[in-house]
This record gives structure tokens, C-alpha cells and sequence, in this order.
């Protein structure tokens, strides 16, 4: 094999699990909702992937079953911050701290199992990896060119005029939500499919939280994350082979690179007027409560 | 069936108090279940958490040890989020304070004097400040939004700090694994008591507790951040300035957490390592949420969240639990913690749908 | 309510130790501290294997106990301490940065025993530190690479730059050059012990850049997972690995901890415990290789020939003319390493294709 294609394919591998946790997080932010859980809805879509998997013999139910525990986790966060108005930050952090907790409970006895693999498609290439390719397209569809996606997009730039358009706020968001936590359990099904099958705890290893500076680095743009994810994919991969050939950088100055730019991003777009009445939600992160 | 919300005029007073309670006896109760499914006896396991720990005197110390950092900074994000400012990099604040202090001791190994730690802990301050002042500058001046500003950041200290120890600050007789030289004496905060493991850090956080309660109640600038917090539109009305009270509860709880860290560094590691950072800045925002952002309540609070972690280390070695079910029990409490917080503010009934109601 | 609450604590503990004297005398009492989870399938799985044959030759005369995940700092010290209070008789800590805190408690509890893996602080007479020869095998892997790879180079996961991995290195590419004097190791430091996720994509960086064999001195059986799926060999670490690549393991050093717990445990019991410093080999059957598979039977014959010649003493790797990666010559013709010099080894052997982090 060219040595080119499979170092592409190992970034690829490196990109896909942020991709699809950033592209949900992104429709979720688009409706003006802040969850902070990604982390943990992932770490639980991978236990719950490895475990489907194993108890069928068959990755590909493990996946689905990973995207269902996702959505169903997330219905938490729904449930508290749209439901009971509770702080979004705050119960972003408690979906986080509970999904770690949880997943390695559940995940106790799966430990030291060999798991099996999602095997490549085509091109050296897993289903999960087309999946968030298609994804990132049919969202970028979905936000700008259906009536739905400009619902959705509305509820997020001012729910209360959304409100009165008549538009049902919470129900949008709830849809939204469990949408980022399928999409964020999909992401954790691909590392213990197939980046490394198998069972450990915390081995998403605060890809979630990538997740979320990828989704401002690409100020709530589809396109902008597919170039962001796979930017941070290459910088995983390069740092090992600049190590193999005797290049040494400061493994941790790469690391810290990705959020660096986020912030000079978010203070680019904020200093930028245009670009942000154009790009960020208004209303991500204010609680709605419907007047009655 | 649905439900409703409807706002309390005023906010409920009776579960203002009783919501931590509540909160705290669902989180019991949940926990039982827990243990049940996992086939251990609830009330066993929950008497190993709960009150084991609190029976003994060693643990009761190694509670308040644990609970110096978790209370120092929930007590600033407290005036944060009272205020309407959501800094959630305390953790990148606990961080840099505690890479700032020990750069005296690092850099300056051999040197003993007085003058040594009250440096450490002014340098440690400065530099948890420091590090929270460019969320707050970022949000002052460009409007940018300080949740995710200062969460990157705390990635960003991170990795700073790991590099440090793996690097220039490395111990060069430490084998080559990460962490610095060992601190000389002068540079270790004391023990309250000799022989104790408490260190002069809880005596900071209860300080600290109550000096912040008298600014919030007893204060003009207390006021200024209630007014702020609840309505900025009110607030400019009375003429204070939100951008420059974003500046001043950054700092404030920046250089907190910073005092947090450093007390960590000093009191407790002695040495800076690549295991600083254990999570106590976002543990801290239950502790601010189960202390309902009250300085008095969040020493309160501090302790309990410091039972789970110390009750979590009893019950695995007599219950064989592993240490997932403390990160459980702590995300469930602030679940309900949360939950509980509605009540405070909303009436909930449950409202039976309406026909007519076809978009609800 | 607080007397209650206290008075039912005390009842309760008495329960507990009643239940532990149940046939007159009390159970011994052996603890451990992990520095990963049990089930890393590697260097703290081992240790807890170790655990179990405690418990598999006492039955019930012995209790175990044992924390996982514990970080090497403060949390360290105090969960050592916790033991020590908790009345275990003798404690191991299983990583060499509780080397301090367990010092520490050593001179604080001196009616407890202490048992320090990979250390060299023995500060009180409480306290002994063992560890095992691991680079025996590791030299017995590189010959083993020499013969089966077709590049002439291998790739080596390696954690952190202690004397410990190092030795590993330099007796890996010994072997390895033993069989091929052109024989080349790329290392690459991942900086952590255990992270399945960037153990694999060192390993894939490692393949990319040419290597067709992968070692590894990390705990996770990523690495193996990748090779199994690029179709190239490696070499298990710490347990047999062989599940996680069932035609792609040649080898894997075992680290057979139980007889020498076994052994320590029931010191206490016969009250015959003693402070020392072990540095157990193939010899003792401390490390052991799990069984050559996927190779030829004339390369499997000449690695076992080679390690019954490192167990009967007639050979050590370590073993002169040896020269440093700088050309300088480290050992003439036919000297022997001092135990000093490996222990504390901190530079590399010719071959090795890296620069030491310093």
C-alpha cells in the first residue's frame, strides 16, 4: 500500500469520531442550545456500541445501538434544561461526569475482551467513516435549504420571536439535542469498533471536548468543521511521525493548537459583526420558558 | 400529559433551604438502587460511603483536605455566576496559580527564608488571576463568549503545564519521569496541627467563605452583582458597569483559584507534577450549584462532595466498588441538585394536554 | 443524631473484625495499590493476577484488598495511608513513582510490611523493593525480530524515558543485532502508559514509516490491534496477548508476579519478613514468555534455546564488546554490565534509530 494513502487513512480514522460528535453538537448549538455533555454521551455510545456488538456478533447493530443510547442519554440533558430551565452549563458537566461514571460500570466486565472490528468498506474505509461524510453534507443541506432548517436555525438566533411565529421552541431543541446525542454516540462507536475494538474506560480521552472547540473553531459551519476535524486529525497523526523520523516537537504545543485557534477565532468572529449576525446563535446557551 | 412551568414571584424560600436536601437525599436514594442492581447490600454500601468515612478521624481530615480546593473555588465561581459571568476554566485558574507559585521553589531550589511561601501563595494568586483575565478581557472588549473561552483554556494550561514538567522544570534526578525537584521546607505550607494533614489551605478556604458572604450581603458591591446578574438592563440603570464587573469577578475568582492551586502544590504535593490537575475546577461547579452560589453554603457543600470522593476509596476496598461509582454518585447529585433548583423559581404541575393545542 | 450516627459507625466496625477473626486468629491482610485499571490487560492486570494467587494458595487465611487507578501524588499517599489504617499487614504498591509516598508511610507505620515495585528507596527497615529482568526477554524479542522482519527495521512504543524502558530498548536491539549487525529501531515516546487510542496511532505512524514489526513498552493492546489489522507482527507486553492478534503475536513477556507474592505473604504469616532488594529473572520464573507462535520452528527452536541459556546463567545480554550510540565503546569482549549501570541507564546502544529525551 502507498505509504500516502494509509497515513490518509489513519488521519482519517483520527477525524471521524470528532466529525460526527462536532457535526451533532453543531445542529444542537444551531437551535441555541449549549450542551456540554458531548464527552459523556460519546463515552457512552462507545460502551454501549462495544457491548451491542458483543452480545450480536455483529458491529453494525452495535453501532445503531450506540446511536440509540446516545439520543436516549441526551434526553437527560433535554429533559433539565428544556423541561426544568435548568443551567445548561451545569448539567452539560453532570451528563460528563455521570456518562464516565456510568460507562466504566457498565463496561467492568467487557474490559480485556478482544472486541470486534467494523472491517473497511471500500478504499481501506469503514462504514462510520462514509457516514459522517455524509452527515456533515446532509446537515449543511438541512440547515441552509430546507424549511426545517431554518426553523431550527430561528429557534436559535431568537426563540422568543420563534415563539411567536409560532414555532414549538422546546420541541425543536429536544429533536436537536437527541439528534447531537446520536450523533455523539455514533463518534463513540467508532473508536471501540473500530479505531481500537475494544473496551477501556475513558478512552474517549476528551475527544468530546474537541468536539466542542471544533464547533466554534468553525463558527457553526459545516464545511469549516469537515476542514477543522481533519486539521486536528493530521496534527494527531503528524506529531508521531515527526517523532519516527527524528523531527521533536513539543508533542504538547501541537496538542494545545487546536484550542488556541479556537479562541482567536471566537474573538475574530466577535470582533467581526457581520460574521457573527450571520453565524452565531443568539440565543445559544438562554433558557426558554414559554409565557402562558 | 405535560409539564408545566410557572414562575413564583420571587422565587420560594422554603425550598430555597430545602432544595439541597431534597437534592441530596434523591441522590441517597438513587445511589441505593444503584447498589441494589449491582448486587451489594444498599444499606451496607451506603453506610461504607456516607457515614464510614465520617467515623474515623484520619478520614474526617483527609475530607478536609480534599474539600480546601473544591471550597476555595467554588467560592469564586460563585460571585461569577451570581453575576451573570460563566467561568468554567477554573481549572486552567487552579492550574497556572499552581504553576506560578511553585516557580519559586523550582527555579530557586536552594533558597530558604519567611519570605518564601507568603511569595509562593501571592505568585500563585497573581497567576490564577492572570489566566482568568483574558476570558474576561475577551468578553470586556470583543464580547466573546467566556464558557468557551475559558474552557479552552483550561486544555491550553494543561498541556503548558505538562510540558513544563516533563521539560525545563523536569527533576534531572527523576529518571525521566515527569514532575520537579522535591520543595525545601520553606516552601511547604504547614500543617494546622503538627502531624496533621490538614494545611494552612482550609484555613484560607473558610476565611475566604466568609469574607466573600459579607461582600455579597453586606456590601455595595454585593448589590452591584445581584443587580447585574439578575438584569444588566436594570443595572446600567443604576449606573454600574457590567464590563468592568466581568473584569473584577474574573479576577476575583481567578486569583481563588490560584490560591487553590498553589495550596494543593505547596500543602499537599510539595512538587509540581503532571497529576495537578485532578478535576477539582469542574468539580467545584457542583459544589457552587449544591451550595446555592451561597459562600456558606459551598463549605458545606465543599465537605459533601469531599465524602464521595473519600467514601468512594472506602467502599472499594470493602465492597470492591470501583472509584466509577463516586464519579456516578457526583453526576447524579448535581442532576438533582439542578433539578431541585427549578422548584425554587417555577411552580411544576402537570398540565393534561389540550385538545386545541396541535403545535404544543 | 450525630452520637447515633457514631455509635452505629462503631458497632458496624466491630461487626466487620469479628467476621475477620472467625477461626481464632486474625487473616493476613495483603493490599495493593494500582497505578491503572485491573483490567488494562497489562502491567496492573498482572499485578492483580498476582493478587488472586494470594488469595488461590491462603483461601480464606488471607484477605486482599486493592485501589486501581490511583494517580502517583498526593491521592497516592493517602490512599497507601488509607491501608496502612485499614489493617492490612503488608502493602504493595505497584509503580515506581509511589517510590516517596510509600517511603513515607513506611516510616509512619512501622508494624506494616512494604513492598515497592521498581524502586530503589529503602529508607526504613519496613520497606523492600523488587522488581524483575524484563530486558531478558526483550533481548530474546529482538533476535526473534531479526529473523522475521523483512525491512530490517522495527518500530518500539515506548512510555516514558526511565532506566526501566531504556534497558528494554538496548536489549531489544542487542538481540536484534546479535542476528542482523544492520538491524534499526525507530522509537517513538508516547508519554503515558496506558492510552489505547494514541498507542494505536503510534503504532500506525510506526508501520507508515517502514517498520513490518511493533514492540511496545505501554500497557494497552492497541498496538497489537493495529498490527493484527495491517498484517504485520508484534511483540505482547506484560500479559499474553495473544486473543488480541491470535496470528499476529510472535511473543509476549509475561510478568509473573504471584510466586514472589506468594512467597512474601507468607513471610508475614511465619513472621519471617525481611527488608530486600530482589531483581528476579527467567530464572526465578518471574518473567516468563508466552509460547512462540507464528514463526518458524527453527526461529522458535533458537529463541528457546536462548532463553535456557539466560536461565541456566550461561548467557547475559548484557555482555561486552557493547558500544554506545555516540561510537564509544560501553563494554570490551566478555565484560559484564554492573548491576549500577543498568539500573540507572540512561544512554543508548548503537542501532537505535532516536535521539534519548532528556
Amino acid at each position: 500500500m502507498d505509504v500516502w494513502i494509509s497515513i490518509f487513512i489513519s488521519i482519517c480514522a483520527a477525524s471521524t469520531p470528532l466529525l460526527l460528535a462536532a457535526t451533532g453538537e453543531l445542529v444542537v448549538e444551531r437551535s441555541g442550545v449549549l450542551n456540554l455533555g458531548v464527552e459523556g454521551m460519546m463515552i457512552i455510545g462507545a460502551v454501549a456500541g462495544f457491548s451491542a456488538a458483543q452480545a450480536t456478533g455483529n458491529p453494525y447493530a452495535g453501532a445503531v445501538v450506540a446511536v440509540f443510547a446516545g439520543a436516549v442519554f441526551s434526553l437527560l440533558f433535554a429533559f433539565l434544561t428544556l423541561t426544568l430551565v435548568a443551567n445548561q452549563v451545569a448539567t452539560g458537566l453532570a451528563l460528563t461526569i455521570l456518562g464516565l461514571g456510568l460507562s466504566g460500570m457498565i463496561g467492568e466486565h467487557f474490559v480485556g475482551q478482544p472486541g470486534i472490528r467494523m472491517e473497511a468498506l471500500v478504499l481501506g474505509l469503514d462504514a462510520i467513516f462514509y457516514i459522517s461524510i455524509a452527515l456533515i453534507g446532509a446537515v449543511s443541506w438541512f440547515l441552509f435549504r430546507t424549511r426545517a432548517g431554518l426553523m431550527l436555525r430561528s429557534v436559535g438566533d431568537s426563540h422568543t420571536s420563534a415563539h411567536a411565529l409560532g414555532l414549538n421552541v422546546i420541541r425543536i431543541r429536544y429533536l436537536a439535542v437527541m439528534f447531537g446525542g446520536a450523533c455523539a454516540g455514533l463518534g463513540g462507536a467508532h473508536l471501540s469498533l473500530v479505531y481500537v475494538p475494544q473496551w477501556v474506560e475513558g478512552m474517549t480521552a476528551g475527544r468530546g471536548w474537541i468536539a466542542l472547540a471544533l464547533v466554534v473553531f468553525a463558527s457553526w459551519r459545516p464545511a469549516r468543521l469537515l476542514v477543522g476535524a481533519y486539521l486536528f486529525g493530521a496534527v494527531t497523526i503528524a506529531q508521531f511521525h515527526a517523532q519516527a523520523v527524528g523531527v521533536a516537537i513539543p508533542p504538547q504545543f501541537l496538542t494545545s493548537l487546536p484550542y488556541l485557534a479556537t479562541i482567536i477565532v471566537l474573538v475574530l468572529i466577535a470582533r467581526n459583526r457581520r460574521l457573527t449576525m450571520i453565524n452565531t446563535p443568539a440565543a445559544l446557551g438562554q433558557p426558554f420558558v414559554p409565557d402562558r | 400529559m405535560r409539564i408545566e412551568l410557572q414562575k413564583r414571584a420571587g422565587g420560594s424560600s422554603v425550598f430555597a433551604v430545602l432544595s439541597p436536601f431534597v437534592a441530596l437525599l434523591l441522590t441517597v436514594l438513587a445511589g441505593g438502587i444503584m447498589f441494589a442492581l449491582l448486587g451489594k447490600n444498599p444499606v451496607f454500601a451506603l453506610y461504607t460511603y456516607f457515614v464510614e468515612p465520617l467515623a474515623d478521624p484520619w478520614s474526617r481530615e483527609q475530607i478536609l483536605v480534599k474539600a480546601t480546593p473544591l471550597v476555595l473555588i467554588a467560592i469564586g465561581l460563585a460571585v461569577c455566576f451570581r453575576s451573570g459571568n460563566w467561568n468554567i476554566g477554573a481549572e486552567g485558574q487552579y492550574l497556572i496559580g499552581g504553576m506560578f507559585g511553585a516557580a519559586i521553589p523550582v527555579l530557586f531550589n536552594e533558597w530558604q527564608s519567611p519570605l518564601v511561601l507568603p511569595l509562593m501563595l501571592l505568585m500563585g494568586m497573581a497567576g490564577g488571576a492572570l489566566y482568568a483575565f483574558i476570558p474576561a478581557i475577551l468578553k470586556a472588549r470583543f464580547g466573546t463568549n467566556e464558557i468557551l473561552t475559558s474552557l479552552m483554556l483550561v486544555y491550553v494550561a494543561q498541556q503548558f503545564v505538562d510540558w513544563l514538567v516533563r521539560g525545563p522544570w523536569r527533576d534531572p534526578k527523576g529518571f525521566g519521569f515527569p514532575g520537579s525537584k522535591q520543595f525545601n521546607e520553606s516552601a511547604v505550607l504547614p500543617s494546622l496541627s503538627s502531624g496533621s494533614d490538614v494545611h494552612l489551605g482550609a484555613l484560607f478556604a473558610v476565611v475566604a467563605a466568609i469574607a466573600i458572604w459579607f461582600v455579597l450581603t453586606r456590601t455595595l458591591k454585593g448589590f452591584e452583582i445581584a443587580v447585574l446578574g439578575q438584569s444588566p438592563r436594570a443595572g446600567r440603570f443604576a449606573g454600574f458597569s457590567a464590563k468592568r464587573l466581568t473584569i473584577f469577578v474574573f479576577l476575583l475568582s481567578g486569583a481563588l483559584a490560584g490560591l487553590a492551586g498553589i495550596s494543593e502544590v505547596s500543602g499537599s504535593v510539595e512538587k509540581l507534577d503532571d497529576k495537578l490537575s485532578l478535576g477539582y475546577g469542574f468539580a467545584a461547579i457542583i459544589v457552587a450549584f449544591l451550595g446555592r452560589l451561597n459562600p456558606l453554603g459551598i463549605l458545606a457543600a465543599g465537605l459533601v462532595l469531599a465524602l464521595t470522593y473519600i467514601g468512594g476509596e472506602a467502599a472499594q476496598i470493602s465492597l470492591g466498588v470501583s472509584d466509577r461509582a463516586a464519579r456516578v454518585f457526583q453526576g447524579l447529585l448535581l442532576f438533582f441538585v439542578l433539578a431541585c433548583d427549578t422548584l425554587i423559581h417555577y411552580r411544576i404541575r402537570l398540565v393534561s394536554r389540550l385538545p386545541k393545542a396541535g403545535a404544543a | 443524631m450525630k452520637k447515633t450516627i457514631f455509635a452505629l459507625a462503631a458497632s458496624a466496625a466491630a461487626l466487620m473484625t469479628t467476621g475477620a477473626m472467625a477461626d481464632g486468629h486474625a487473616k493476613t491482610k495483603a493490599c495493593f495499590i494500582y497505578i491503572g485499571p485491573t483490567g488494562d490487560f497489562g502491567w496492573t492486570y498482572q499485578h492483580d493476577q498476582g493478587r488472586k494467587s494470594i488469595e488461590a494458595a491462603f483461601g480464606d487465611k488471607v484477605e486482599t484488598a486493592y485501589l486501581e487507578n490511583v494517580p502517583e501524588s498526593a491521592e497516592a499517599q493517602r490512599s497507601i495511608e488509607k491501608f496502612a489504617r485499614s489493617g492490612c499487614n503488608i502493602i504493595f504498591t505497584t509503580s515506581f513513582n509511589y517510590m516517596d509516598p510509600t517511603n513515607k508511610a513506611a516510616g509512619k507505620h512501622p508494624d506494616v510490611k512494604f513492598e515497592h515495585a521498581t524502586g530503589y528507596k529503602r529508607e526504613h527497615p519496613n520497606i523492600s523493593t523488587y522488581s524483575s529482568k524484563f530486558y531478558q526477554g526483550r533481548y530474546i524479542q529482538g533476535q526473534i525480530a531479526a529473523k522475521m522482519s523483512k525491512t530490517g527495521v522495527a518500530g518500539y512504543i515506548a512510555s516514558f524515558p526511565i532506566p526501566e524502558v531504556v534497558r528494554g530498548i538496548n536489549s531489544f536491539v542487542l538481540g536484534a543485532q546479535s542476528v542482523n549487525p544492520d538491524f534499526k529501531l525507530k522509537v517513538v515516546w508516547v508519554s503515558t502508559w496506558f492510552d489505547p487510542p494514541k498507542e494505536a496511532d503510534a503504532a500506525k505512524a510506526l508501520i507508515d514509516q517502514g517498520v513490518d514489526i511493533i514492540t511496545q513498552h505501554t500497557d494497552s493492546t492497541g498496538p497489537m490491534q493495529v498490527a493484527a489489522e495491517r498484517g504485520i507482527k508484534a511483540f505482547g507486553q506484560a500479559s499474553d496477548m495473544i486473543k488480541f492478534g491470535p496470528k499476529t503475536q510472535l511473543t509476549s513477556i509475561i510478568d509473573e508476579w504471584g510466586p514472589y507474592y506468594v512467597s512474601r505473604v507468607k513471610a508475614v504469616m511465619d513472621g519471617t519478613w525481611k527488608q530486600q532488594d530482589v531483581w528476579h529473572g527467567m530464572a526465578d520464573g518471574n518473567v516468563v514468555m508466552a509460547p512462540y507462535t507464528n514463526m518458524p520452528d527453527e526461529v522458535a527452536e533458537a529463541a528457546k534455546k536462548t532463553a535456557a541459556a539466560i536461565k541456566d546463567g550461561s548467557f547475559e545480554p548484557f555482555t561486552g564488546p557493547i558500544t554506545k550510540q555516540d561510537g564509544s565503546v560501553w563494554l570490551k569482549e566478555g565484560e559484564k554490565a554492573e548491576v549500577g549501570t543498568l539500573l540507572g541507564m540512561n544512554f543508548y546502544v548503537k542501532g537505535v534509530d532516536d535521539k534519548l529525551p532528556q
